[in-house]
Formats: C-alpha cells, structure tokens, sequence
C-alpha cells in the first residue's frame, strides 16, 4: 500500500496541488452537526493561537504601571503613551535597534536565499562525487548546539576580524539558516521538470543562465517559504546577538535591547508590550506576503527532503 | 583530474560558498570544542588576543567527561538532565505533531473561511520567539497573569506557573507547543494537498469509513512529511534554547541539556568553557545516534530522503 501511495504522491504532486478542490467537492455534503463541529473547532483553535497577541496587544494599550491589575481588564485609561515612551529612546535607542534588526534579518534573508539557492540547485540537478555526503552534513550541522559553538566562533570572528560588527553576526546566522533552506529549495527545484533545463541549455544558456533565468523565477513559492525562513531566523535570534554585538546601545539588535525592559526584580509589562507589538509587525508583514506560497513551498521542500 | 574538474566544476562552482562557510564557521569551532573538552580551559585561561594574553590551560585527558557522566550534581546532574530533556523533547514533538495534524486535516476540507482560519491559525509562527516568551511569562504570572485570573474566576486554584515545580515545565511545554503547531500544520497540509483524490475515491468506492480512509490512505500517503518533520522536530526542540531561557531563566526543574550548557558558559563564578563544549558533545552523540536509529528504522522507505 505505501509503495503504491509514495509512487502516486511523486508522480502527480504538480497535478494534485491544483485538484484538491475538485477531489473534496465530490465527496458529498457534510451534515449540519459535522459543519458545527468543525467551525467550532477551528474557531477555539484559532482563538488559542490569536488570544496571546491579541492581549499583548491590549496591554501595550495601559499606562505601563497600569499593565498589572488585579482583575482582567480591555481597557484601562487607554494611551500611546508606551509607544512614544518606547520610541523616543527613554530606555535605550529603539530605532537604532530596528534598524540594525532590518539590516541583519534583511542581509541574512538575501545572502542565504542567494547561497541555499545554488547549492540547492547543484544538488538537485547534478550528479557530482560529495553531493550525498554535502546533503548528509547538513542534517548534522541542524543537530548543533549552536549555544556551545559561541565561544569558538567569537575566536573566529576575531581573527577575521568581524566580531562586533553585523557582518560577523550575518555570517553565523546564515549557517543557521542555509542548511535548511538548502533542503527546502533541492525540494521544490526537484518539483521542476529537467526539460526546461534542456531546452534553455538548447537555447544557448549557461548552467548558470538556466538556473537564473529560468529555474529561479519558477520556484518563486520555493524562495518565497525560504525567505521568510531565514527572514525569522535572523529577526528573532537572542543568544548570538548578546554574545556577538558590542555592549553598545547603538549597536544591539531589538532582540538584546528589548531585554532592557526586563529587569531582576521589575518587568515594564507595558513598554515591554509596545515594544513587542513594534517588532512584531515587520516579521507578520513579510509572513503574510508570503503566506500564501507557504504550503506548497514547505511541502515540497519537506516531502522531497 | 582536469576531465574531473570540466564534468563537474559548475556544480562545485555553485556549492563552494555554502561549503566555505560550514567549514569556517561551523567545522572548525566545532574542532575546536571537541578540543576544549579535553583541556580545562575557562574564562582565565583562554586566550584573549584583546589583553594580548596567551592561552594557559591545559590538557586534562577525560576528566570532564568523567565528571559529567558521573551525574554529580555541581556538573549540571547529567542522566537526570538527560531524562527530562527526553520527556520535553517527547512531549513537544508529540502534542505538535498531534495537534498539527489535526489541524491540518480539518484545513484541508472545502469550507467558508478556510483562508482566514489558515491565516489565525499560523500566525504564532510570525511573531518573533522572544517576543512569544516575554508574552506567556506576562500571562503565566501567578498573580497578575491572564491565566491565573481566568483560574480564580472559575474557582480553580492559582498555581505558581513558573516556580521551581514540574509545573514549570509544563508551562514552558505549553509554550513550545504553541509555536511549533503552525509549522507542523502548513508542512503537513501541504502533504495531504499531494495525496491524489482518487485514492479516497476508491477507497470511499469500496466502503472504507471515514476512519478507514484516514487510517489507510492520509497516514500512508503523508509518512514521508511525517518522518521527515518529526525528525527534525526532535533535533529543533532537543536544542531548543530560547523558549526556556526566555520563559523561566536558570529554573533546575525546566534544565535541560542544552540550557546547562549556556549556563556554564556565560554565568557562575568562572565561566567554565570546558564542561560546556563537554555538554555540547554530548547533545551531539545523542542526536546522532538517535538519527541513525530513525533512518534505520524507517529504511526500505525510500521516500524518506533526509
């Protein structure tokens, strides 16, 4: 049976990724109970999954000695006032650590993209010695402690000297990255048919000039899943961040800084939340540009593997 | 060596840089750990090209392993260590997986508002971990969190959430699962999206209940995603740091192996470089010994490619 299944899936997933609708409309009307049910279902879950930001949300809304109240409350004397509190600099420079989040996240996504890409191309189209053994090694780097290589790897940007700076800090993110992109992009070019290949390398285009102009641009919902990825990566990193940037207001990323609003004994519950809510919205922004490539992109990436 | 090299220099071509930087940035600390596991080498003793200090420690053979597997207590109790990062990395990957399938079953049928529940639904995995971990720790407060005021309103008890009990591990389980569902869900509604529909046509055909067609036909036909999510959902969680560290701090009843390795490193008396890089080793062997075990397992399934 699950030879049989495995066969089909490869065989017909380009086909499928557009039947689903069809298969499920034939297969009958659900019952009025069944429909409930499944709504409701869906309607806690949802709940479940919204309720935290949902509420984050509502306290960056309170007087910051306001967030802690005895009782739940929506709405307590409704105010900016974290957010200007937050991004006036009271604390610490918010603005230099969105940018600097913005230029490492942003680097990270493009040079990781650009490198899993050609990697994950190579593998999926040729057979050369050490290309079982690059995909095999990839898995293994997944399984680091990456916490344990920090010191090392303070040694080694050191002696490139590029501790301190967001290069530095780049770099290191893109080995966390890169491995798994690399998987999910061999995936969905593995999803392309070879003949396009042929026909551009007919046409008079370089392996390169296939893969650029032709492979790349159809495995846009590959790069799209693959962005966002290492987009997240870098945006929410904290243990690199502390260990790698200099002690410098200026130059943490949101990351580190935020943690200025949580002191030993006193947490600012409602800067902190102001502050959370800023930093939330540029990586929810890029996930719903690309939300809507994400399930074709990491299924083929996850089946194919 | 130059038809070697003509055959196949676009591919290595294209492959150089991400093996560049594996090597530089990854195989060599790596090295460089599994050396310092021999040594004792701490915060005092490193060598510090700033202060222009020479290294000076040395090399002390198998004693921090010895140390560590002994279980002692002053080196981070490793077996009892051990056995609660399996019951965290057990029950994430389980409730994960499980919830993840669940949902994503239920995405996968023709409804109204599939793309707004699709949209809620995956949304935790958009917010940045810290900021996830700074909001549970606010509404698992004890006494001014969300939850515990939901608790008392409904006359429940008010328990300490992320005090030094097992409950603290539970919370932060809790946590771990609710970021982990959304990536479980989109890769697994992307595997049921690729079983074709006439398999359940044909199983619908010969009298298969709804039961039997999930039994015998999503199961079989999502096993590649499966084994390939749930392994790397292991390797994910086993290492997962942020989430604790964020959530609890250095609690002992949320410790797990990785955890005690950041601790040794950037706090105590002396950061002790040594036994960390020897917690680090360690977490490495598990995990490559129980891939190997997972591919094994599952060979003669030629679909699994990891």
């Amino acid at each position: 049976m699950s030879t049989i299944v495995s066969a089909d899936v490869t065989a017909s997933r380009m086909a499928v990724r557009t039947a689903d609708p069809v298969r499920t409309a034939q297969r009958g009307r659900r019952s009025l109970r069944a429909s409930v049910g499944l709504h409701a279902t869906l309607i806690l879950a949802s709940l479940i999954a919204v309720f935290p930001v949902f509420w984050v949300l509502v306290t960056s809304f309170k007087p910051d000695d306001r967030a802690i109240t005895p009782r739940p409350e929506l709405l307590v004397e409704p105010t900016v006032g974290n957010y200007s509190d937050v991004l006036s600099g009271r604390d610490g420079d918010f603005l230099a650590w969105l940018g600097n989040s913005l230029t490492v996240a942003l680097l990270t996504t493009v040079i990781a993209v650009f490198i899993s890409a050609t990697t994950g191309y190579a593998v999926s189209r040729f057979r050369f010695p050490g290309s079982r053994l690059l995909l095999a090694s990839f898995l293994v780097v997944q399984m680091f402690p990456f916490a344990v290589l920090i010191v090392p790897l303070y040694g080694v940007l050191l002696a490139v000297g590029l501790q301190g700076t967001s290069v530095g800090l780049v770099l290191v993110y893109c080995t966390t990255a890169v491995p798994f992109c690399t998987y999910m992009l061999k995936g969905y070019f593995d999803t392309i048919p070879n003949a396009i290949d042929e026909s551009g390398r007919i046409d008079g285009l370089s392996p390169f000039g296939v893969f650029w102009r032709l492979v790349l641009p159809l495995a846009r919902p590959g790069v799209a899943v693959t962005a966002f990825y290492a987009f997240l990566t870098a945006w929410g990193e904290v243990a690199f961040a502390s260990a790698f940037l200099s002690a410098e207001d200026t130059s943490k990323t949101l990351a580190v800084g935020l943690q200025v609003f949580v002191q030993e004994n006193r947490v600012e519950w409602g800067h902190l939340a102001a502050a959370s809510i800023l930093v939330a919205i540029p990586a929810v922004a890029v996930f719903y540009l690309v939300q809507r490539f994400l399930v074709a992109g990491l299924a083929a990436g996850a089946v194919k593997g | 060596m130059r038809r070697f090299l003509t055959r196949h220099w676009y591919a290595y071509a294209m492959v150089l840089p991400v093996v560049v930087v594996v090597a530089v940035l990854v195989l060599y600390p790596l090295a460089q750990g599994v050396y310092f596991t021999f040594t004792d080498v701490n915060e005092s003793t490193i060598a510090n090209p700033v202060l222009d200090r020479p290294a000076s420690y040395d090399i002390v053979g198998l004693r921090n392993y010895l140390a560590v597997l002994s279980g002692d207590p002053s080196y981070g109790s490793f077996w009892s260590t051990l056995l609660r990062t399996v019951v965290w990395t057990g029950s994430c990957v389980v409730l994960t997986y499980g919830t993840g399938l669940g949902l994503a079953v239920l995405l996968n049928r023709p409804m109204r508002l599939r793309g707004l529940y699709r949209a809620l639904l995956i949304l935790p995995w958009a917010v940045p971990t810290f900021v996830s971990a700074f909001t549970w720790k606010y509404m698992f407060n004890s006494q001014y969190g969300i939850i515990n005021q939901l608790l008392g309103a409904i006359g429940l008890g008010q328990p300490v959430w992320l005090g030094q009990t097992d409950l603290a591990l539970f919370s932060v389980i809790v946590v771990n699962v609710w970021l982990g569902v959304p990536f479980m869900t989109v890769a697994l509604l992307g595997g049921l999206q690729s079983i074709p529909a006439d398999l359940y046509e044909a199983a619908e055909m010969d009298g298969a209940t709804g039961w039997q067609r999930f039994r015998d036909v999503t199961l079989p036909g999502l096993r590649s995603v499966s084994s390939t999510v749930v392994l790397l959902g292991v390797i994910w969680t086993f290492n997962m740091f942020p989430v604790i560290y964020l959530v609890t701090g250095q609690n002992p009843n949320t410790r797990i192996l990785v955890t005690y390795a950041f601790e040794r490193f950037f706090s105590g008396a002396v950061r002790n470089y040594a036994v960390a890089s020897t917690y680090g080793v360690l977490i490495l062997s598990v995990l490559v010994v129980f891939a190997a075990f997972y591919r094994r397992s599952l060979r003669g399934q030629e679909e699994f490619a990891l």
